[in-house]
């Protein structure tokens, strides 16, 4: 008996360990990740880089456009991709009978979702840069990424959507609400701080996203900030990537640099979106 | 509740419709549109940089299409100038023809190929065309995997090869200069589109042998070695010449110099913003492009070039054939002008 139990005691620390392990682990590279880039790209790191234009001097090379291309880009990305996908997974999840061509509708999304980007970017190019003539603009670089989100927002949404639990739908209907009130007032509310969750961390992706831009035609050298949606611009992958390949090894310092502001950007984005979820939450009683 | 999520995408959507409504389309700016290959944009971008100190009203854009994905555009009209690290091909001649895009081919520099081994490598001194050619074409593959079937002499070890990417101009022109056919060479090699992974590699292998831009050696001289190619062909050199500004300039690095290029739209030539670009670019390439790791072409086929401008010649001087190796630019541009 007593034999038993130690042995399921073993087996429970080194499941311990290995959990543990597992979280040491990412945690670890990620802190290798910054500290590299920020030991690399520290010199760089400068009120110059960050309202600098690109130049072909590593020393005066700055990070401008990019960094507010991405800016414009992520936010036209989330109110295109936003309504539309949190619209989708409403209808798939709410008003949708349950029946083959949904079922199929959903199969296709979650398929959509693991297609790579490249793909999004080739279509981009022919259905909104050539076809819908937006030319080479931030809207057309909006739009795909805004394609290429569209699945998963669609799938996290409908994810927050399950979980808020059937009897309170029944309840609505019970007190005399029609299915419109019940969605509004009773089941967004509660379930929009887990989307939101999922929806801008997707978002947080897809700034990092370089192959669907160059495909659509995102430049690289930009001189000037966006002045409209129609504006050429340049995104902060894009520029570090043209960076990275540059035979100067000063260059490699701006890269390096670039990739702590994206990466800043990034966990900023997290935490927003940490912080979007646990005030929401509050304000919901069950 | 209700009014905390609205507001946030009501704060989402007034943002966005503040963005695109404050902004006017184009204002008083005037735009050059350039895209293409990667090798030429350092080029395009210095020059750029220093024609928006002589106009600011002028924006030029350059991008990184690459050589075949910038012709796309260019053909397609969408591009005003296209930058190349090889000659049009036919099929993107036959593309701009059925467009009715009219171009004008201007060399602005060279570039040479270097051929680069590890440090440590103690063997190889020099290394033949025709060696490189049994190395890297298609039939080596599988089949000459160690140094002394390269050479007999050399050491009875593995071989290991590193190039740029097969969709790059690069790649194009060092197949058809060695193997003799463009896009024809083993699979078998260690392929990356950004050049300084190849430079990373061959540097911490003792074993390999690599090619890539001289750019790219210059900058990491303390940790390559070149290795210096003979073409057995005295008129240009005799014996094996190692690549180097000197020796590209003055054609003695054969055959893997090369040129490299920008194509102009002959109907956007007529708008002044790209015209003044496109001379301010002649005017400097000599001294920029050296800044940014080319090599400048002669004096005399800068002013050739601005000659070809000037009087509106359209075509390739390759005749659409692609990559044509060993030739003298100068020469070319002159019997082109006559």
């Amino acid at each position: 008996m007593r034999h038993r139990f130690l042995k399921e005691n073993t087996i429970e620390n080194a499941f311990k360990a290995i959990c543990f392990l597992s979280i040491l682990l990412p945690l670890v590279l990620i802190v290798v990740l910054i500290g590299d880039a920020v030991i690399d790209g520290w010199s760089r790191l400068s009120l110059d880089f960050l309202t600098g234009f690109p130049s072909r001097k590593p020393e005066l090379a700055g990070f401008l456009p990019a960094l507010v291309g991405s800016f414009y880009l992520m936010l036209l990305t989330s109110a295109i991709a936003i309504p539309l996908g949190l619209g989708a997974a409403i209808y798939l999840e709410e008003y949708a009978k349950p029946g083959f061509l949904t079922s199929l509708i959903e199969i296709n999304i979650s398929n959509l979702a693991g297609v790579p980007s490249i793909i999004y970017g080739l279509l981009g190019l022919e259905l909104f840069v050539r076809m819908s003539h937006m030319g080479r603009s931030l809207l057309a670089g909006a739009c795909t990424l805004a394609l290429l989100l569209l699945p998963m927002v669609i799938m996290v949404s409908r994810e927050s959507l399950r979980v808020v639990p059937n009897s309170l739908r029944e309840a609505g209907f019970a007190l005399g609400a029609d299915q419109w009130q019940t969605i509004w007032k009773i089941i967004l509310p509660m379930s929009i701080p887990g989307a939101l969750t999922g929806i801008i961390l997707s978002v947080a992706r897809a700034i990092g996203e370089t192959a669907p831009l160059i495909t659509i035609g995102a430049l690289t050298y930009v001189a000037f900030l966006p002045d409209s949606i129609h504006s050429a611009f340049t995104a902060m992958p894009i520029q570090i990537f043209n960076w990275i390949s540059r035979p100067q090894t000063a260059f490699q310092t701006n890269a390096a640099a670039g990739i702590v502001v994206l990466l800043f950007l990034m966990l900023f984005f997290n935490a927003l979106a940490i912080w979007l979820r646990a005030r929401l939450q509050r304000k919901v009683y069950w | 509740m209700k009014m905390k999520w609205k507001n946030v995408f009501g704060g989402i959507i007034l943002t966005v419709l503040i963005v695109s409504g404050c902004s006017k389309k184009g204002g008083d700016f005037k735009y050059v549109k350039i895209d293409g290959s990667s090798t030429v944009f350092p080029i395009s971008e210095a020059v750029a940089e220093e024609f928006r100190k002589k106009d600011a009203n002028i924006r030029v854009t350059v991008g990184i299409a690459g050589t075949g994905g910038g012709f796309k555009k260019f053909c397609a009209g969408e591009t005003d100038i296209s930058d190349a690290s090889r000659p049009i091909k036919p099929s993107e001649v036959e593309l701009c023809q059925k467009n009715n895009i009219g171009y004008i081919e201007l060399p602005v520099a060279y570039d040479g190929l270097t051929i680069v081994i590890n440090p440590k490598n103690t063997w190889a001194k020099h290394i033949t065309v025709q060696e490189l050619k049994k190395l890297w074409q298609p039939a080596a593959q599988d089949k000459i995997k160690t140094w002394n079937q390269v050479r007999a002499g050399w050491p009875n070890r593995p071989i290991h090869l590193y190039g740029p990417g097969v969709d790059s101009g690069t790649y194009d022109y060092f197949t058809e200069a060695i193997v003799g056919k463009e896009h024809a060479s083993r699979g078998d090699f260690t392929a990356s589109e950004d050049d300084n992974v190849l430079v990373q590699g061959v540097s911490t292998d003792e074993e390999a042998l690599g090619f890539f831009g001289l750019a790219y050696y210059e900058e990491n001289k303390n940790k390559l070695k070149p290795l210096p190619v003979d073409d057995e062909n005295n008129a240009n050199g005799r014996g094996p010449v190692a690549a180097s500004m000197e020796t590209v300039m003055d054609g003695t690095y054969q055959p893997l110099s090369r040129p490299i290029f920008i194509y102009v739209n002959q109907k956007a030539l007529n708008r002044p913003e790209v015209s003044q670009y496109v001379q301010y670019y002649l005017e400097n390439a000599a001294v920029l492009s050296r800044e940014v790791g080319y090599i400048p072409l002669s004096k005399k086929a800068y002013a050739l070039a601005q000659k070809r401008v000037e009087k509106r010649i359209t075509g390739s001087l390759f005749e659409g054939h692609g990559s044509q190796v060993g030739v003298q630019i100068d020469v070319v541009l002159e019997k082109s002008l006559q």
